[in-house]
């Protein structure tokens, strides 16, 4: 097996001239081809505490970036793009940048566990991912992802009955997502499910879309975990330094648009 | 000393939520297999979800504390020893909250701190033991106890076991596994082989035993599960199986879904049969396949069923 390595020669970082003489040799073409020089200057120092900081990313800094990792990983089979291993490093040496690069993908870890099987330094890597979907998040840098807002409409519902509902979930998403319910494959899906369904089944799963499940006496739990939820949500903006970084803008936005911020 | 055959007669039954709306199948036929095998099944009273992968993102003490409100109903509320759950999901989930109870003081503390607020009694690690459907059948009944209460037989019929990530996986939360013959290895899992073996099933060889069905993004990352799923079917086809044998809602309903979309979405058609292995056992003791909830699956399987001479 390979270990996956991740070139940061990229192609928009190579120089070739077409015509070039340099002290009378004729260089022409793909001979004159340089690698622009790179300085990076803009490290997050504090890149490894603040995901160290978020759920599931506590163990980072004992990577020895062995690979196993992303020799395992699901969706980098699928994907060469999608690299835990470089991940890792980069977040270790705080290269913020060059995770951004990559921000629109890194949700899309399917949590199968493999590398946290594979990993000989309890990195877990998975949970890694996950708070690099979070961060990147709570920072700004990307809008929720859908993985993010069916968590999200899924937990909603659990912190408020005790339990979901398939149906309401899907809907509930596929309607926070805009995505229509009027699809060829999910309507051939549904008329496949139907087909041989007894009537007092069909009964059955139609009221539970309307009447949802829940847990009786739920409510003292439900309480807890709100207040939990709230808590929770508040350590991680402070850990993030997120409420300076919204002072900090509003101080550059100025006067006019300072109430606006404060609002939001 | 109490063997396991004695200790899982009778269990506490934690279906979860999947089992209540589109596993209602596996539900069905986990029952219908108890009864026909003489195992008792005891619902755990007012139980909640499991928190699942969706909690688990959020805030995995959250999940650590809703898996441990199940444990402790079934503990101080029930007096049971031991709790049964079918789906992958709450299972990986109830193991990996006794892991974190009985390793991380952090995750202790908030259980304790949640428990009491919401009025009920904590959970300490060690009060239940969480089991499987497989080990249920397996340490309860046994391959031969099974073959002695067939009354029927899977015919030869060629079949896929596929157990999903979450039965295996990480390993470190299954103490129980990999010790061993007798014990179920987390790499090469093989209780549903065993099984189904016994019922007269020819198991294929088949190298996605543990792969990954994309299942945690089946709606987020559509695209990126019916690659996973196609590439599951596919290889299912490819090594001589006509049925899938699952052990998870998830998973299940995944590639159920997901074959349907393959089809629809990419014109990538597959004909390979999904089935819960509890309804494949439950065929081969005898039982119809209404009982089974075989009309309950996407996967239409009833024609292909009777042709076999299986139903």
């Amino acid at each position: 097996m390979p270990i996956h390595e991740q070139s940061l020669i990229r192609p928009e970082n190579l120089t070739t001239h077409d015509q070039l003489v340099v002290d009378g040799v004729d260089v022409s073409g793909h001979w004159s081809t340089f690698i622009q020089t790179r300085v990076i200057s803009d490290y997050n120092e504090a890149m490894q505490d603040e995901i160290a900081a978020l759920p599931g990313g506590e163990n980072v800094h004992r990577c020895w970036q062995c690979g196993s990792c992303t020799n395992s990983c699901t969706v980098n089979a699928i994907n060469p793009e999608f690299n835990p291993r470089h991940w890792i490093y980069l977040v270790r040496i705080g290269m913020e940048s060059e995770i951004l690069r990559d921000k629109d993908i890194i949700w899309q870890c399917v949590s199968c566990n493999k590398c946290t099987y594979a990993c000989p330094r309890d990195v877990v890597p998975e949970g890694v991912m996950k708070a690099l979907s979070h961060w990147l998040e709570l920072k700004g840098h990307v809008k929720p992802s859908p993985s993010m807002v069916f968590d999200e409409v899924f937990s909603e519902q659990v912190f408020q009955r005790g339990k979901i509902e398939e149906g309401r979930v899907m809907q509930r998403f596929f309607k926070r997502t805009g995505q229509s319910l009027n699809q060829p494959w999910l309507i051939e899906m549904m008329q496949r499910m139907l087909r041989h369904l007894p009537l007092g089944m069909l009964t059955k799963l139609g009221l539970a879309t309307l009447v949802a499940p829940r847990t009786s006496g739920w409510s003292g739990a439900r309480a807890a975990i709100e207040e939990y939820v709230h808590e929770q949500e508040h350590k991680r903006r402070r850990a993030l330094g997120l409420d300076a970084l919204i002072e900090a803008a509003k101080r550059d936005a100025g006067p006019a648009t300072a109430g606006e911020g404060a609002r939001s | 000393m109490t063997t396991a055959k004695d200790k899982y007669q009778k269990v506490a039954y934690y279906p979860g939520c999947a089992l209540e709306g589109t596993a209602h199948s596996y539900n069905r036929s986990t029952q219908q297999v108890g009864k026909a095998l003489g195992l008792d099944l005891v619902e755990v009273k007012n139980w909640n979800c499991c928190g699942a992968m969706e909690v688990k993102n959020i805030d995995p003490k959250l999940q650590t504390y809703l898996s441990s409100r199940v444990m402790a109903i079934a503990a101080t509320e029930m007096k049971m020893d031991v709790v049964m759950a079918p789906c992958n999901g709450c299972y990986h989930n109830l193991k990996k909250a006794e892991y974190d109870l009985a390793h991380d003081p952090a995750s202790v503390e908030v259980v304790d701190r949640l428990s009491q607020k919401a009025g009920h009694a904590t959970y300490q690690a060690g009060q239940v033991e969480t089991i499987h459907a497989l080990d249920w059948i397996m340490h309860g009944i046994g391959e031969d106890g099974l073959k002695q209460r067939l009354k029927g037989s899977l015919q030869g019929l060629k079949v896929a076991n596929y157990y999903g990530c979450m039965y295996t996986r990480p390993r470190h939360i299954f103490p129980e596994k990999d010790k061993g013959p007798g014990t179920e290895s987390t790499s090469k899992p093989h209780f549903m082989d065993d099984l189904l073996g016994a019922a007269g099933a020819v198991n294929v060889e088949f190298p996605l035993k543990t792969a990954c069905c994309g299942g945690a993004h089946t709606l987020s990352d559509s695209d990126t599960s019916t690659k996973l799923v196609l590439n599951i079917l596919r290889t299912a086809e490819a090594a001589g199986a006509e049925v899938i044998a699952t052990e998870c809602p998830t998973c299940h309903s995944g590639l159920e879904m997901h074959q349907v979309r393959a089809e629809k979405k990419f014109g990538q058609p597959t004909k390979v049969k999904i089935l819960y292995f509890t309804q494949l056992l439950g065929l081969a003791l005898g039982l119809s396949p209404r009982q089974v909830g075989v009309h309950e699956n996407i996967s239409d399987s009833l024609g292909f069923l009777r042709e076999k001479g299986i139903a």
